[in-house]
């Protein structure tokens, strides 16, 4: 059943219905070499144009030559999102003249007069529920790249660097069908999960997986937004264009058919170029390239090949680990949370609090501080050493999410409470720290009279002085014992 | 006349290989050609330096005893759209003008590998585009037979050189009849093997699916040495086959007893009467040999000419779209701040009219709704013209006919009527279609008319074997 799309409040009369469509770029990162010659797709942090040869360069009478395991790769994912492949892979030249572009023209697949892309008709499953429908996928080639000094406008020149042309692209194309910028990004994560769960992909390299988004508001004409490049951007960016877009509308003034450019420093979409209907790309199958054939045999093969993917670990984190459904869900949106979740596992046996820690705790302060935990060097060490501190009752709850909250910002643990260290249990040295501690805060000893808590402050107190090393229930009994004497 | 004058390639191999003749001695001799006739007939863009320090490194191997490659010491001469490592590539287009490529092409590296010596960069037609060679940035190449005439083209600086002994064997590309055309003009021999046989690895493109690297030389016999030297499949060319290299060298029959010859209706109606004439001479004397013939018609040979124009225009919309003067190149000076003037004052600049004239239609003919009109209904009578032929060689061994429906005309002549200048490859064009071998061979020696020999897909063996048969009894 298609879904009604979402009308967005806009102002507190008016309402206009949303569509967003995206066409997803991953990089396979896998795959060893470019699409079309053997240079590597490790292209990063290279000094610029040294990872070209003269096939990805296009020079005068180069010929590409199609890298098998870019369609392995990439027919996997299509197997994963549920598309259906084709038997027979055609490329098409897409031709269009730009400075990123060695040959100007690139190297894809075409849907239209018989042609057809590497897989059709698949789905996206989002964490909220939705099914978003894919219309395609298509292999090709990446384009090299442009940087400018500050903003694409009022830059006053740009560079080229071709490492990246070349380097094998999957393209995700989404019927617009999507209905909020949430969902988008919500989707980018689901295909990111997948790719990652495929071992097809690094999400750590920067600016391998970007979209492209198409918007339209009220039915009216479509705008496409380029360059988006990150998880983070695509709500902004599709927020952004929303907002701009009704503001047009609120004024009767009609939206046009354009392209605009996400200008991620600015935090705002800038006009392009103005379409005067579809673009013209004069589409035709490459010459130099033969139709290769799919078989049976190895579509089944490469079914087989396919790793657990999310949807399937969660039912599985489910069905062995006794958390609910909705945690399990949460917990396999990245393949990095649900990796530190199973590894923890193995040492921590109190699932519901470990997974509760990683899928509230943690995932909340990610968000909420925008940091992909990719980014971050949070190890299952980590996550059990606070699990730990907190089962022995050394810290509180808020304590231990305090901890979470210091681990997101600094990568690591405070130096006294991240490795465990010999435990003071000599009793004469204890009652040395309490004295201390007592003498520190003679208000709380006066309170903890009457006042459980201000015994807890007084044990904060001694765990502090021995940086941690004092045994909590050792410690805590002599606190009481020396209570007791000091009130006789 | 010198001592090469009375041999083929074939033969000078085989005496440098002996020590016979020293292959300083025999380069020394195309170098004096070369400088004499040069100013004449200008069949090269660039004569290289180093041929006879490689000449003299064959001899010292000879001298050793080495085992020396099939080119054994020979001169060869390389169109200037194939790419040679170092040295300048032009396509004799303004565009390439200062273009030194980091690579070889396959077909250069196996020649180098089979130890021919590499002379120079023939002259030709614009990026391939013509059939006079007059369309050059460098100006004309003449015809050896008469400086008045034109040499064919779009590979005429190739067949001038081999026709003029600048060089033993020579490299062109056949688009269209590119080889075929000025090997018929120049009177000499001139192939063009099955599409994907050669690699197209290096060769600059005009249109892909249409073209290949093509083998000329003065008998059948030295463009199949020349052709067994370079053919198989590449890695670096997805289109070359994965077929058996067969030894075209071997030595046919003496006669063509039992072979089936088709003559091609449509290929001798519309042809000039000395042509026709001379045609059907040239089929008695295979009957002669043995041979039975009888006339055939391939009804979609109708479509070929202008199903290839426009095939070939759209390729090479596309693939020419690279020349934008960024990357590589003539450095035209020009500046601008948008890039797309940029693109276009060096386009504008670097590109010949016939090319622009080309890529405009070829841009024209692949927009969305011209496409369908044009494009998809071009590749449907492609398919035709193949089909067409796959029927007929279950009839025959070869088809035949003339390779140029008309004798070389004047230098200029047809420059104001491009119409006609395209009519020139109507009995070229149908084996490029249809992927087939096709090898053109003088009626008789001397004469700028030649017979054209078709086979079908890999029946390279087939086509050498009956040319070179007739080429001696002819002789």
């Amino acid at each position: 059943m298609k879904r009604q799309p979402a009308k967005m409040s806009m102002t507190e009369t008016q309402e206009y219905e949303i569509l967003i469509g995206l066409e997803i770029h991953c990089q396979l990162t896998s795959v060893p070499t470019k699409l079309f010659c053997s240079c590597s797709s490790d292209y990063r942090e290279k000094a610029p144009n040294s990872v070209i040869c003269p096939v990805c360069m296009g020079l005068p009478g180069t010929l590409p030559v199609l890298s098998r395991s870019a369609i392995e790769k990439g027919l996997m994912l299509a197997l994963a999102l549920e598309c259906t492949p084709v038997t027979r892979l055609i490329f098409y030249r897409k031709n269009y003249f730009y400075p990123d572009l060695p040959k100007n023209y690139q190297i894809t697949q075409y849907d239209k007069g018989g042609a057809s892309p590497l897989a059709y008709n698949g789905t996206i499953k989002i964490s909220d529920g939705h099914s978003i429908p894919i219309t395609r996928i298509n292999l090709e080639e990446d384009p090299g790249r442009l940087t400018y000094q500050g903003s694409i406008q009022t830059s006053p020149y740009a560079l080229v660097d071709y490492n990246r042309a070349g380097v094998v692209l999957a393209e995700v194309v989404t019927a617009p069908e999507l209905r909020t910028p949430k969902e988008a990004r919500l989707a980018l994560e689901s295909v990111q999960a997948i790719l990652e769960h495929l071992g097809s992909f690094e999400s750590t390299l920067d600016g391998s997986i970007r979209c492209d988004a198409n918007i339209s508001l009220a039915r009216g004409n479509r705008v496409e937004v380029k360059n988006i490049t990150s998880f983070k951007d695509v709500a902004r960016a599709l927020t952004f264009e929303i907002t701009r877009q009704r503001g047009l509308l609120s004024k009767g003034i009609p939206i046009k058919m354009e392209t605009r450019h996400w200008d991620e420093k600015r935090r705002i979409t800038v006009s392009l170029r103005v379409k005067e209907g579809e673009a013209e790309y004069r589409y035709f199958p490459d010459p130099d390239l033969l139709p290769i054939e799919i078989s049976k045999t190895e579509l089944s093969e490469l079914k087989a090949a396919i790793p657990e993917l999310p949807e399937s670990r969660a039912k599985r984190f489910v069905l062995d680990f006794g958390i609910n459904e909705e945690t399990a869900k949460t917990l396999v949106r990245g393949k990095g949370l649900a990796d530190l979740f199973e590894e923890s596992s193995k040492e921590f046996k109190n699932y519901d609090k470990l997974a509760h820690l990683l899928s509230a705790d943690l995932l909340g302060v990610l968000n909420r501080s925008e940091i992909d935990l990719n980014d971050t060097k949070i190890t299952p060490k980590h996550i059990l050493r606070i699990l730990k501190l907190e089962a022995d009752g050394v810290i509180s709850g808020p304590a231990a999410r305090d901890l979470v909250t210091q681990l997101v910002n600094t990568g690591d643990l405070p130096s006294h409470i991240a490795e465990e260290k010999t435990k003071i249990t000599d009793k004469k040295l204890l009652e040395a720290e309490i004295h201390k501690a007592f003498m520190n805060a003679p208000q709380a000893v006066n309170d903890a009279k009457t006042n459980e808590n201000a015994i807890n402050y007084l044990l904060g107190i001694v765990m502090g002085l021995t940086k941690g090393r004092a045994d909590p229930k050792e410690t805590l009994t002599m606190i009481k014992k020396m209570l007791e004497k000091s009130r006789q | 006349m010198s001592r090469q004058r009375k041999s083929s390639a074939f033969d000078i191999a085989s005496q440098i290989r002996h020590g016979e003749v020293s292959c300083e001695e025999h380069i020394s001799e195309i170098l004096e050609n070369i400088q004499q006739q040069e100013p004449t007939f200008h069949a090269y863009i660039r004569i290289v330096e180093d041929s006879l320090d490689a000449a003299r490194k064959i001899d010292q191997r000879v001298k050793r005893g080495e085992k020396l490659g099939k080119l054994c010491g020979l001169g060869v001469a390389i169109k200037d759209n194939i790419s040679t490592k170092g040295i300048q590539t032009t396509c004799a287009s303004r565009m390439l003008l200062d273009y030194v490529p980091p690579y070889d092409a396959t077909v250069v590296e196996r020649i180098r590998k089979e130890d021919g010596i590499i002379l120079g960069k023939t002259n030709m037609d614009e990026f391939g585009m013509g059939s006079t060679t007059e369309f050059s940035f460098f100006g004309p190449t003449k015809n050896p037979l008469d400086p008045t005439l034109v040499a064919g083209g779009s590979s005429g600086g190739s067949a001038a050189a081999v026709s003029l002994f600048e060089a033993d064997l020579a490299l062109g590309s056949d688009t269209g009849g590119s080889v075929r055309c000025p090997a018929s003009f120049c009177s000499i021999v001139g192939l063009k093997p099955t599409y994907g046989r050669v690699s197209r690895y290096g060769l600059i493109s005009y249109a892909s699916s249409l073209e290949q690297i093509g083998q000329l030389g003065r008998t059948a016999e030295d463009c199949a040495l020349l052709l067994d030297s370079i053919a198989g499949y590449d890695t670096m060319d997805s289109t070359s086959l994965r077929a058996e290299t067969k030894d075209n060298l071997s030595r046919p029959s003496n006669d063509l007893d039992g072979v089936r010859i088709g003559v091609i209706k449509e290929f001798m109606d519309g042809t000039v009467e000395p042509v026709s004439k001379a045609i059907n001479d040239a089929i008695g004397i295979m009957e002669s040999l043995g041979a039975t013939s009888q006339e055939v018609s391939l009804p979609s040979l109708r479509f070929a000419l202008s199903s290839y124009y426009i095939i070939a225009m759209s390729e090479a919309s596309s693939n020419l779209a690279r020349y934008d003067g960024l990357r590589y190149g003539h450095e035209s000076g020009f500046t601008d701040d948008d890039w797309q003037r940029f693109f276009s004052k060096n386009r504008a600049y670097g590109f010949g009219s016939e090319v622009k004239k080309r890529l405009i239609i070829g841009t024209f003919v692949l927009i969305a709704g011209y496409y369908e009109r044009f494009y998809l209904k071009a590749q449907q009578a492609r398919s035709q013209v193949r089909n067409d032929f796959i029927q007929q060689f279950k009839n025959f061994d070869v088809l035949v006919g003339p390779t140029m429906p008309l004798l070389p005309f004047r230098l200029g002549e047809k420059l104001t009527d491009p119409l006609a200048l395209y009519m020139c490859d109507i009995d070229t064009v149908p084996a490029n279609l249809a992927g087939i071998p096709s090898i053109s061979v003088p009626v008789s020696a001397g004469t700028p008319i030649g017979l054209q020999i078709l086979g079908p897909i890999l029946g390279e063996e087939k086509i050498i074997s009956v040319a070179r048969i007739y080429e001696e009894a002819t002789r």
